[in-house]
């Protein structure tokens, strides 16, 4: 019988099986930023330890970043005692930090896959649950709380519960204008927020062969979204070829033998899965969240549904609370709900290709009057190719503030937040209450262009109806 | 670190009603800029409780019948979202210590069970029973029994669940597992060596 990647990775890095039960399992690679991790060195400090293996952990700085202001201090004191702790923590402890000055900051799922430093086969964690976009690489990744960072640190290792594996095929050929975006958001409403509790998902099937890496990334990105804290494809020739050549790669004749090993990590033809989700790619539409929660989302084409549509009294609470929270009507089109903010941008949707896209549609429009739309590079990499690439300015002919990298509105950390009760049109990955920095504020999650076509016409819009798709599904 | 163990928690409820109560409501994002834990519990559920104006809402939080809870009792995937143990965190530093829920997201749970916040799951049928005992009573006193399955609530009690590998953590005083990974050094050399990438 065959293993899936998920069992060769486990394997390969546990340790031993713990009183409790729990495996001790080795994380190969530790990523750390300023929010979850000063509170434990803190701790390691209390307890008089040390970094055990300062050589696998990286640091950056991403969440209270401001975009728009380069020059420290910063203008909010606590943002700046954050990053000085964190120079601080990485210097006593010989921690590599991408800091705001080395050209390669930003935030830390786009600066560790755009080094080289997530590979596959890896154990990869980090006090953020968005780490789970590093299983694009083959890499079993998630996310850890603070104590465990102080594990991680001391020790190189975290007590873990094996968990099982789910495995999504998605096959065909998406719709024009329907992105890897929308595969997540697709799979999160069919298969709930907690669908994914105690499973490893496991992506595949010919829409995940053929796409990028950058693709592969942002649905990973979204995994605990769904409730899965892990989330990975497996590697193939577009994940070496992503590699090869970043300032972390291997090089040379340890790069083919690293090679011959990624591929050995693959899930066997012969595995066997806990749980195997089909999915035809041809039926997912642009998708567009009306809700409070990442599952409650909808095609464009279809109508916010009522409370009387759901099956159970608890998820007719739950379709209340959103609608109320919202202001939405139930039943009503999603489309045409008036917006006044868009944010492109996040560790979802803030690679590259996520602003050579947009930018090949914007060109010749213009934001909407009233809306302010802002474009956040995910890193200083990102923001530099796209500047030589002209992108910026395209941007900003359309009527688009270009900042400097950070998570930014994703979560408001930064000074960039919604006022009030706005409406942000938003490429992040959560529309939880209060998420965007207000605690009225609301959220619409979709993919970048979808975003694009909203913030040009000032509401919830079809992006192939907008930028003139040529194969508008009839 | 070795702890006291834990095999029950007793204390006054409140119930916080809604399915997917997500760590940013929890504790939001805007009061994370800090470098310690410190202080947190002051922003437990802050947007839930008060107005953007800083008055208090309408919520059980609030209501002074429940102010001496010390166990909160929700709904369904409770603690989705963000790995940020200043979730558990806060809710420890308000006074609290044990959540029951339908479900726990597994990042939440697992930083609330390293930190002995005990998270125990009961039915949808029998939170909405104890919901009511404690709506009926607030001074009800509720005992969550890790040992035996069981959260009693005056002299009746109902089932919940915990996962095996907690309940032995909080059972044996060890759910904070440092110490164990720390004997574990050795091991971790070896495992460490056999892999190309962990060399310096």
């Amino acid at each position: 019988m065959g293993k899936s990647l998920f069992e060769k990775v486990w394997d390969a890095h546990a340790v031993r099986q713990l009183a409790n039960g729990q495996t001790q399992l080795l994380i190969g690679t530790h990523l750390i930023h300023e929010v979850t991790s000063p509170q434990a060195f803190g701790m390691l400090r209390d307890r008089g330890l040390k970094v055990q293996y300062p050589h696998r952990t990286f640091a950056t700085v991403d969440h209270i970043v401001p975009t728009n202001e380069a020059v420290e201090p910063y203008s909010d004191p606590l943002a700046q005692g954050m990053i000085e702790e964190l120079r601080k923590n990485c210097a006593d402890n010989n921690v590599t930090f991408f800091d705001t000055n080395t050209g390669k900051q930003g935030v830390v799922h786009i600066v560790g896959p755009e080094q080289g430093i997530t590979q596959p086969g890896t154990t990869i964690a980090c006090g953020d649950s968005h780490t789970a976009t590093h299983g694009a690489f083959g890499a079993i990744a998630f996310g850890i709380g603070t104590s465990q960072v102080r594990d991680v640190l001391a020790t190189q290792t975290i007590a873990l519960n094996k968990l099982k594996v789910r495995r999504i095929n998605v096959n065909g050929t998406l719709p024009p204008g329907v992105y890897a975006k929308d595969v997540v958001l697709h799979i999160i409403r069919l298969l709930g927020t907690q669908g994914g509790t105690g499973y490893a998902y496991e992506y595949a099937g010919t829409t995940f062969d053929n796409f990028t890496m950058e693709e592969r990334m942002t649905v990973c990105n979204m995994s605990i979204e769904g409730g899965a804290r892990v989330g990975y494809v497996n590697p193939d020739v577009t994940t070496f070829e992503y590699l090869k050549g970043r300032p972390y790669s291997p090089k040379g004749d340890a790069w083919d033998a690293a090679v011959e090993q990624w591929k050995s990590f693959a899930s066997d033809a012969d595995c066997t899965f806990d749980d195997v989700v089909e999915i035809d790619a041809a039926q997912i539409q642009p998708t567009v969240t009306w809700g409070i929660t990442p599952g409650q989302g909808v095609g464009i084409e279809e109508n916010i549904p009522t409370v009387a549509d759901a099956p159970t009294q608890s998820e007719r609470d739950s379709v209340a609370e959103a609608l109320e929270y919202m202001q939405f009507e139930g039943g009503s089109p999603i489309k045409g709900k008036k917006i006044n903010v868009a944010f492109i941008g996040s560790c979802t949707n803030g690679r590259l290709s996520d602003f050579q896209e947009v930018a090949k549609y914007v060109q010749g429009h213009k934001v909407a009057p009233g809306v302010q739309a802002i474009v956040v590079p995910g890193s200083q990499v990102v923001a530099k190719i796209a500047e030589e690439l002209g992108l910026d300015k395209i941007f900003i002919e359309a009527g688009f503030e270009w900042r400097a990298a950070g998570c930014s509105m994703c979560l408001a950390m930064n000074p960039d937040k919604l006022v009030g009760d706005q409406l942000c049109a938003s490429s992040s990955n959560r529309n939880f209450k209060g998420r965007q920095g207000s605690p009225t504020g609301r959220t619409m999650l979709m993919s970048p262009l979808m975003v694009a076509a909203a913030a040009v016409t000032g509401e919830v819009s079809d992006a192939r109806e907008v930028f003139g798709f040529a194969a508008v599904n009839s | 670190m070795s702890s006291t163990p834990i095999k029950q928690v007793t204390g006054k409820g409140v119930f916080v009603p809604g399915d997917d109560i997500d760590t940013d409501r929890i504790i939001p994002a805007r009061f994370m800029k800090c470098i310690t834990f410190d202080g947190l519990g002051e922003y437990l559920f802050y947007d839930v409780r008060k107005t953007e104006s800083g008055e208090d809402k309408k919520h059980n939080l609030n209501d002074p019948r429940f102010a001496e809870a010390s166990i909160l009792l929700s709904g369904n995937n409770f603690g989705c979202g963000s790995s940020r143990e200043h979730a558990p965190q806060s809710i420890l530093r308000a006074g609290y210590k044990a959540v029951i829920a339908g479900s726990f997201a597994e990042i939440f749970f697992g930083n609330s069970t390293n930190l002995g916040v005990v998270c125990v799951i009961a039915s949808d049928a029998d939170r909405a029973i104890l919901a009511a005992a404690i709506e009926a009573n607030p001074e009800l006193e509720i005992t969550i029994d890790i040992e035996d399955h069981k959260i009693w609530y005056g002299d009746q009690s109902v089932v919940c669940e915990i996962k095996p590998g907690a309940r032995d953590s909080l059972l044996s005083g060890n759910y904070d597992p440092l110490d164990e990974l720390l004997v574990g050094a050795d091991a971790v050399t070896q495992t460490a060596a056999a892999l190309p990438y962990m060399q310096a």
